[in-house]
């Protein structure tokens, strides 16, 4: 005891001490001994208000003596004994403090826990078998293990609202809802959209979008992440798949430079929902609705499902093979200096990696990638759509991606590049080529998801995987290396970016002993100083940080001043 | 109708917003009082009006009108009047009272749920409501009308005579 | 307009000991300030200035006085919790919101002796050094904000509030601030909400306790008109000669209101202690009404545990012990604890036998749902779900199990809750089925044990929508 840290203090927990820092809130010291205290209010990135009671504990401290009487005796290790409060208390708010007690497991904390379960059941509609929040609701969860198993309310329950359009993505349950405030708290202290409250009062709350206004901001489905049961759903998720069918993955999201961390629900190769997953140091708990809902694409039916060439005006079904050996053919004649390679921030490292060697392979005279660019919305969403524009700078070299397109197009319509290669992108929509220009090529191909203007001039198409389909690594704007991992299989005969490259150097007399993207990560960590000594475990679900770049994400700042004033856990 | 704050209760507004140095938003409550006893009940307009003038979201504005029991969101009758229904007031007969009212001044309470607690007499003239404790116990039944506080009321008849 | 102020014939009781109720309808006596000044009004504002701040505060802990709102927690010692070395503003709140049914007091000290809230709050302000202060009067109280706005503007005219008051170089400004109906604004945190113009959510505490965190986070003090009132007569005659009116540890004056089934409803401002509840019913309300047999009071307001009329009270400790009729008890702070309730605003409702028990738990029930915030999930869900349970039983639909259920009810509320409404809301339901189990049941039926009224709970899982 006497050599503690002076910034640490000693607390109980079910019979047992262990040091935590000064301020932890209860509840987090309890999780990180790995005790969870159910909640429904708390949320670590909101203030919190208290209101659901489910995190109430039994709590002590050291008995206070009264005047005259001894000071209590502390034990060999130094602790005081406890004295158990009678009045059970809130471990979402309340922090820590010396000597303190914590009973998770009493008789008088399930009590309290019985209790909130019954009474915020008591009016619940338990339409379980049709919720969408059924298999990942805290209703269902904290009823199997502190519920009572029945319930002794007979009355006729409150009549609320059901199936209102709060807004273009999200439906209410008012009946469903446990009026924890968690929606409220996120659209005032986070989207600063303030158009959610509580309406009338008692048992009659309504949680209420104003009349004629809607939750609309591009924030609004994390909402329906925090709703702890059914009350917000997402129309775009809302009856498609039961929650327990599908497969998890970790993965991050690649509309833009930030790379907010995610994970892919699926079933079957088939997305159903994409939602937020923490990472502190990237996107916190949230994400933009704009990139959640950007995968329906994956499934469109314009996707490349297997290699096209060009026979006359049309294109035919060819295989890999006839693809890879048409292009060989194509490339054989020409000058390196005649060959242009665009290449796609939207590829892993991995994929730059073995680009890169195909440039050096072909000797191309010519490189670049497409920039995408918008505005930075001030919360997670950053100027550069690209997801991975770092990693052309550093694994592909390219010191100002997209400066050398109109040179390119300039070669083309002069007629010194002739030959074109298109690895992820659509040079017309995207990279403002003309099809004019494209036609003067002698030869061009295009590996891409999704059928296109720039792939209906390609004289060789290969269907390439869309993100979602593909494994990797990629560096968001503050230089953080994170891995995107595959959730779903490519429809056809779909490739990963990284496979088609490979097998194009192998067609074109290149060799290489590339089997796997692990191969490729490894040769990262062994040519690219600043992947040195790197491994894929090392990265991990959250990523490591890389390479300073001095950019910071907006809401992640104001996140942490709301900590450093102790509003939020964090 | 178009909703228009005549000028010099806006200037009334305007006063007792001072009243509040540190926080304009404390006087959500001020400002809807004003509004209610110009208009006699907050309309959509008044709370956005109210927002507007406080710099506040109108859904804050809305929170706090239908919390309260003191704020109504339809029109009332000419005169409103609110019975007692607390204990002390209704071992006194307040119950009985609310009765006598309502026959005697032509109001049918049958279509009253707690979303909707008032209800109007025929003619409009009088509207009605159970309010909780008016805190004048000891001389129950008690009732308000409009601002006019009338207790132990025996005599419907004369009580309601008052209002023309 | 129909004015509350002077009732003609409306004499004290000689057992009455009228301090801050001095002028309450006594003849001659109106509401304008040189009425007030013209017996020593503003005299002990004037005196104050002379003191040091934390002087008062002292002679305000001497005195001992407990708040007079409802928790009786002694109002120097709430002082007291300010920080040191505080930077931020302080404010002061006068709790106007007199909403604990049972309790009919402040309302006639803001009718009829304004001035005296006026100066008491002055005076409070300057020991806590508040500068700005606001009267949190309920909104069925029209006539008494009118009043109270009168008599401030009638002090700063005098110079007793506003800048350099009677060139103390003290400023003060004070406003009154209506309510709109909601029970939960007498809790002090939901009062603050609700000043700062939010739905008045009780706040959890800590950390927000007032006198750390209070309005606009900032600290504050928040008294009883009662309370505040009698720091001006503390100041008068000093804390220790007040704190010789009363008992021990309950010292003072304080105002009980008694209603219901007496013969003469009324106020007494009392010396705490010395008047016991036979005393106040039977010879100051002159008794039972005809006929009638004593079934129960609640002493102090309608969250106070409910007391029967045939309890035996043991109280006291060693040498002290003793055991007390419901008719032995003196009115104070301690002893009606000790009886397991309390004296909380001091709201006396006296029920005879010709009262149903589920009649009238039910009518507070009634006022519990009603006025729930509906924050807090026990409370919300509990306080509406002992309402119905009250209403079946008073219906003759309740079965005897429903009676447990109630108690059940109220016990997961009890202490589970933000703030002390829990306890309100419970009290009640927890004391009368103790006490009155058996007329409870009796209006049950057995044959009722079955019924099952929420089939819908089901149903309503085939709205898809």
């Amino acid at each position: 005891m006497s050599e503690e840290k002076p910034d640490l203090i000693d607390v109980q927990i079910n019979g047992e001490w262990h040091s935590f820092p000064k301020g932890t809130r209860m509840i987090e010291a309890c999780r990180q001994v790995g005790v969870e205290v159910p909640h429904y209010c708390y949320h670590p990135k909101l203030t919190s208000p208290g209101n659901c009671r489910m995190c109430l504990v039994e709590m002590g401290m050291p008995p206070r003596p009264r005047p005259g009487d001894d000071p209590p005796e502390p034990d060999e290790d130094g602790h005081l004994p406890i004295s158990w409060i009678p009045r059970p208390a809130i471990a979402c708010a309340n922090t820590i403090a010396p000597n303190m007690g914590i009973r998770t497991e009493s008789e008088m904390t399930e009590e309290c826990r019985k209790g909130v379960m019954e009474l915020l059941l008591a009016n619940h509609p338990l339409d379980c078998p049709i919720c969408d929040q059924a298999g990942e609701c805290s209703l269902q969860e904290f009823s199997v293990e502190h519920g009572n198993g029945e319930s002794r309310f007979r009355e006729q329950k409150v009549k609320k609202p059901k199936n209102v359009d709060v807004g273009p993505r999200i439906r209410l349950d008012d009946e469903r809802c446990i009026m924890c405030s968690r929606c409220i708290r996120f659209t005032d202290e986070i989207a600063d959209d303030p158009v959610l409250g509580f309406t009338d009062r008692g048992s009659h709350t309504v949680l209420t979008v104003y009349p004629g206004k809607e939750l609309a901001n591009n924030y609004s489905l994390n909402t329906v992440d925090i709703c702890p049961v059914g009350a917000l759903t997402s129309n775009d998720f809302r009856f498609q798949m039961r929650v327990w069918f599908m497969k998890e993955v970790k993965t991050i999201d690649t509309n833009c430079a930030t790379g907010a961390n995610i994970t892919v629900y699926s079933r079957e190769d088939k997305i159903y929902r994409i939602t937020p997953r923490q990472n502190n140091d990237v996107n916190s708990d949230w994400m933009p609705d704009s990139h959640r809902l950007n995968f329906h694409w994956i499934e469109s039916e314009a996707r490349l499902t297997e290699p096209l060439v060009k026979d006359g005006d049309q294109h035919r079904s060819a295989s890999w093979q006839e693809a890879l050996a048409t292009t060989a053919d194509k490339l054989a004649g020409l000058e390196g200096s005649e060959i242009a390679v665009i290449a796609s921030a939207r590829m892993t490292n991995e994929e730059l990696l073995i680009t890169n060697r195909f440039v050096k392979h072909l000797e191309a005279g010519h490189v670049d990638t497409v920039p995408r660019t918008g505005e930075a919305d001030g919360y997670l969403i950053s100027a550069d759509r690209n997801p991975n524009t770092l990693g052309v700078k550093t694994v592909l070299g390219l010191d100002d991606p997209g400066s050398q397109l109109s040179a390119i197009q300039e070669g083309i319509e002069q007629g010194r590049i002739k030959a074109v290669i298109s690895l992820q992108e659509n040079l017309i929509e995207d990279a403002g080529f003309s099809a004019d220009t494209l036609k003067k090529l002698d030869f061009l191909l295009v590996s891409y998801p999704l059928a296109n203007p720039t792939a209906d001039l390609a004289d060789v198409v290969l269907p390439g995987a869309a993100w979602a389909e593909k494994s990797g690594t990629m560096l968001n704007i503050t230089g953080r290396l994170q891995r995107l991992n595959k959730a779903v299989d490519g429809p056809g005969l779909t490739l990963e970016p990284w496979e088609i490259v490979r097998d194009l150097i192998q067609a074109t007399g290149g060799g290489n002993g590339i089997y796997s993207v692990n191969d490729l990560f490894q040769q990262l960590a062994a040519e690219v100083s600043e992947f040195e000594g790197l491994t894929w475990g090392r990265i991990g679900d959250l990523g490591i940080p890389l390479i300073e770049t001095g950019e910071t994400i907006p809401l992640l700042e104001r996140e942490k001043e709301r900590i450093a004033k102790g509003l939020i856990v964090g | 109708m178009s909703f228009k704050v005549p000028t010099e209760l806006e200037k009334e507004i305007d006063e007792r917003v001072t009243h509040y140095p540190v926080s304009k938003r404390s006087a959500v409550l001020p400002v809807l009082h004003a509004l209610q006893h110009h208009f006699g009940f907050i309309e959509e307009e008044a709370i956005e009006w109210t927002a507007a003038k406080l710099d506040l979201e109108p859904i804050k504005v809305l929170e706090v009108v239908t919390f309260y029991p003191g704020f109504r969101q339809s029109a009332p009758g000419k005169y409103h009047i609110r019975v007692c229904r607390t204990l002390s007031c209704a071992m006194a007969g307040s119950y009985e009272l609310m009765e006598e009212i309502c026959e005697k001044a032509d109001i049918d309470r049958s279509g009253v749920t707690h979303h909707d607690p008032i209800a109007v007499s025929k003619d409009g003239k009088f509207s009605i409501e159970f309010a909780e404790c008016l805190a004048s116990c000891g001389t129950g039944p008690v009732c308000l009308v409009g601002d006019d506080f009338h207790e132990e009321v025996k005599n419907v008849e004369g009580l309601l005579k008052q209002y023309k | 307009m129909s004015a509350i102020s002077y009732r003609s014939g409306k004499e004290p009781h000689p057992k009455e000991h009228r301090v801050v109720f001095k002028n309450v309808d006594r003849e001659g006596w109106d509401t304008s300030i040189a009425t007030y000044e013209s017996e020593g009004g503003y005299e002990q504002l004037k005196k104050a200035f002379g003191m040091e701040p934390s002087a008062i505060t002292d002679e305000v802990k001497k005195a001992g006085l407990r708040g007079r709102g409802g928790a009786g927690f002694p109002a120097g010692v709430k002082w007291g919790f300010l920080p040191p070395n505080n930077e931020k503003p302080v404010y002061l709140i006068c709790n106007a919101d007199e909403s604990e049914p049972g309790t009919f007091k402040d309302r006639y000290i803001i009718h009829q002796d304004p001035h005296q809230l006026i100066e008491g709050m002055a005076i409070s302000c300057f020991a806590t050094g508040a500068h700005l202060a606001y009267i949190y009067i309920r909104e069925e109280f029209p006539e008494g904000a009118e009043i109270l706005e009168k008599a401030i503007a009638e002090a700063h005219e005098k110079g007793y509030l506003g800048k350099d008051i009677q060139g103390s170089g003290f400023d003060l400004e004070i406003y009154v601030h209506r309510g709109a109906g909601a029970y939960i604004c007498g809790e002090e945190t939901g009062l603050i909400e609700s000043l700062e113009g939010k739905r008045p959510y009780p706040r959890i505490k800590p950390p927000y306790f007032p006198a750390a965190m209070g309005l606009y986070l900032c600290p504050t003090i928040v008294n009883n008109v009662e309370t505040l009132c009698h720091v001006k007569h503390i100041l008068e005659v000093g804390g220790e000669k007040w704190s010789e009116t009363g008992t021990p540890n309950n010292t003072g004056t304080r105002i009980l209101c008694v209603s219901g089934d007496v013969q003469k409803p009324g106020y007494f401002e009392v010396e705490v202690g010395k008047v016991t509840m036979g005393e106040l019913i039977n010879d100051m309300c002159g008794g039972l009404k005809e006929g009638r047999e004593l079934k129960a009071v609640i002493p102090g307001g309608s969250s106070a545990k409910v007391l029967r009329a045939d309890e035996v009270f043991s109280v006291g400790k060693g040498d002290d012990a003793r055991e007390l009729t419901i008719w032995d008890i003196p009115m104070d702070f301690d002893t009606l604890a000790a009886c397991g309730s309390m004296a909380g605003s001091g709201g006396v409702i006296v029920i005879d036998d010709s009262r149903s028990i589920s009649w009238v738990l039910n009518n507070i029930n009634n006022f519990y749902a009603h006025e729930s915030c509906g924050q807090c999930t026990p409370c919300r869900e509990g306080s509406l779900w002992m309402k119905k349970i009250t209403d079946r039983v008073v219906a003759g639909k309740a079965s005897p199990s429903d009676i447990d259920t109630l108690d059940g009810v109220a016990r997961n509320i009890d202490g589970r809750t933000i703030c002390a409404f829990g306890e309100a809301a419970s009290w009640p339901t927890e004391s009368f089925v103790e006490k009155f189990r058996d007329e409870l049941v009796a209006d049950t039926d057995p044959e009722l044990e079955d019924d099952f009224l929420n089939a819908e709970a089901i149903t309503a899982a085939a709205n898809l929508g």
